[in-house]
């Protein structure tokens, strides 16, 4: 059974399609990349993978009794609450604790756990106002790790962030990969998906190439990826297909 | 001379004793919700419900008079109706909730103080404005400390989800769909305790024990927790020396007006010295640290 399953889907804004007919799968454990040029349906896709967008048409349709976690592009977070670091990353427990669980002494080393694993040590008092994007980035990947998710999507989440945060970031994305978690990451720097995802979808509203990343990222594809128009034809006919 | 001052108008007069009993539960209630509505960038939310729940109380004293079931159950009733209304307003039409929030509650103040006009004196009117805290019956104390009691309950039961709320809704609502009943649940406990502050304070000061002691805390600490405590802490003060300041100016001073100056001077204070981004600090930097 495949961890996510597009059945002909059609995503999109007030009947326009940002994604137009994508079937496929992705298999468990797979840690795949999705690039393409800018209005390609990439962060579209994500949201509707994580329930947050209902398809025009067609259907996504997820492994059952997986639990999954989504970050988005530029999450809605109030920087200016009044919160600690500390108690950002702990929401991550919300899948076990929810509204009224206790967190205990067992849950408290994970939160300490996973603060360390982000290199963030000593910041766990800090008021997230204070924290720098590339910190932030760390503190929301740090809540992550505590969800314990077997679907983890991830939009952009190496833009605007120093070489070296990119860098450990994306060693928990490939720990992710070896516990066999499902990890599927909208990016932009095609030399990091070269490097570090085996599987890319070439998306540009349709999908141009999906497979080994070696084959997808051509020069021929990503031509032809950057011919889609980007531009809605607000008198565009209905789709027949 | 000092007990004269500080202690000896409680010990004297039970009114006294009765106002400072009802403003400490309208604090212990009221400042949590108002740090929450401040942290929510919802201030002017609670003084347009505040507004709101006039027409609802005073079609309670039309029918009944300064009766306190009619009156209360009018303000909720009102007050409830209007922040849906103006929710709904805002998701149906182009109109933001700021502006649509503006309309009713103008349309409610309006409507409010010409029905109580049918009926009453100015001294009524007067009184459903602006309150009358030190004619507080023993069943508007019961009403008082029942809101206080139940709205720390229930905030007890929510705060998760309502900091998470407040933080990052986008991701409550990747993991739960807890989002719009807190935020219900969230509404109903700022209308429930305007029309507490209602009976103490009146329509147009209630909300000023709600919001002025969160605004002022705001200057003294980033910790949502403290927040809270300084909040409901600033909100007993400003009663205690609101009422202090009343008694000893005599009838020069009404009560009420009285005590939420005496917040207002907290919060001019705290603005003024905060440690948190307070003006002296902006104007006087101290020399910045090694790392």
């Amino acid at each position: 059974m495949p961890a996510i399953r597009f059945s002909d889907l059609t995503l999109g804004y007030d009947r326009h399609p940002a994604v137009h007919h994508l079937s496929g799968e992705i298999a468990p454990g797979s840690l795949i990349a999705i690039v393409g040029p800018n209005g390609a349906g990439k962060s579209t896709l994500l949201k509707a993978i994580a329930g947050a967008l209902s398809p025009l048409d067609g259907t996504v349709t997820l492994a059952k009794g997986k639990r999954l976690a989504y970050l988005p592009q530029s999450a809605e977070l109030d920087r200016s609450f009044p919160i600690h670091v500390y108690d950002l990353v702990a929401m991550g427990l919300w899948g076990t604790a929810g509204i009224f669980g206790r967190i205990g002494f067992g849950q408290r080393s994970k939160i300490e756990a996973a603060i360390s694993a982000v290199g963030l040590t000593g910041f766990e008092g800090r008021s997230i106002g204070t924290l720098s994007g590339g910190q932030m980035q760390r503190a929301l990947f740090a809540r992550l790790l505590l969800q314990d998710a077997d679907i983890i999507l991830l939009d952009e989440p190496f833009t605007a962030i120093d070489a070296r945060t990119s860098a450990d970031l994306l060693a928990l994305v490939q720990r992710w990969h070896g516990e066999n978690r499902t990890v599927v990451a909208v990016l932009h720097d095609i030399e990091t998906v070269k490097r570090a995802f085996p599987q890319t979808l070439l998306l540009a509203r349709e999908a141009i190439a999906w497979g080994e990343t070696g084959e997808v990222l051509t020069a021929n594809n990503l031509l032809k990826a950057r011919r889609m128009v980007e531009a809605f034809d607000s008198h565009a006919a209905p789709c027949a297909a | 001379m000092l007990y004269d001052l500080l202690i000896g108008p409680f010990a004297e007069f039970d009114f006294m004793r009765r106002a400072l009993v009802g403003v400490i539960a309208l604090s212990v209630s009221g400042a949590p919700v108002g740090v929450f509505l401040m942290l929510r960038r919802m201030s002017l939310t609670g003084d347009a419900m505040a507004h709101a729940i006039l027409p609802g109380a005073a079609l309670g004293y039309l029918v009944a008079g300064f009766s306190l079931p009619a009156m209360t159950l009018g303000g909720l009733v009102a007050g409830f109706a209007v922040a849906l209304a103006a929710g709904a307003v805002a998701r149906l039409t182009v109109l933001k909730e700021d502006a649509s929030l503006a309309a009713f509650y103008l349309i409610s103040l309006a409507l409010g103080v010409t029905l109580v006009s049918l009926r009453g004196s100015a001294v009524d009117l007067f009184h459903v404005l602006f309150g009358n805290v030190l004619a507080l019956d023993d069943d508007v104390l019961v009403l008082l400390s029942s809101v206080a009691s139940l709205t720390l309950g229930v905030l007890a039961l929510v705060y998760r989800p309502l900091v998470l709320e407040c933080v990052d809704p986008g991701f409550l609502r990747s993991v739960s769909r807890s989002g719009g009943v807190v935020h219900l649940t969230f509404l109903g406990l700022v209308v429930l305790n305007l029309v507490a502050g209602f009976h103490a304070l009146g329509t147009l000061l209630a909300v000023g024990l709600m919001m002025l002691p969160a605004a002022a805390a705001r200057f003294w600490t980033a910790d949502i927790t403290r927040l809270i405590l300084l909040a409901s802490g600033f909100g007993m003060a400003s009663g205690y020396i609101g009422l202090v300041a009343s008694y000893a100016a005599g009838s020069n001073l009404p009560a009420g007006p009285a005590i939420i100056l005496s917040a207002g001077a907290l919060y001019l204070g705290s603005l003024l010295l905060g440690s948190q981004g307070g003006l002296a600090r902006r104007l006087l930097p101290r020399a910045h640290l090694q790392r």
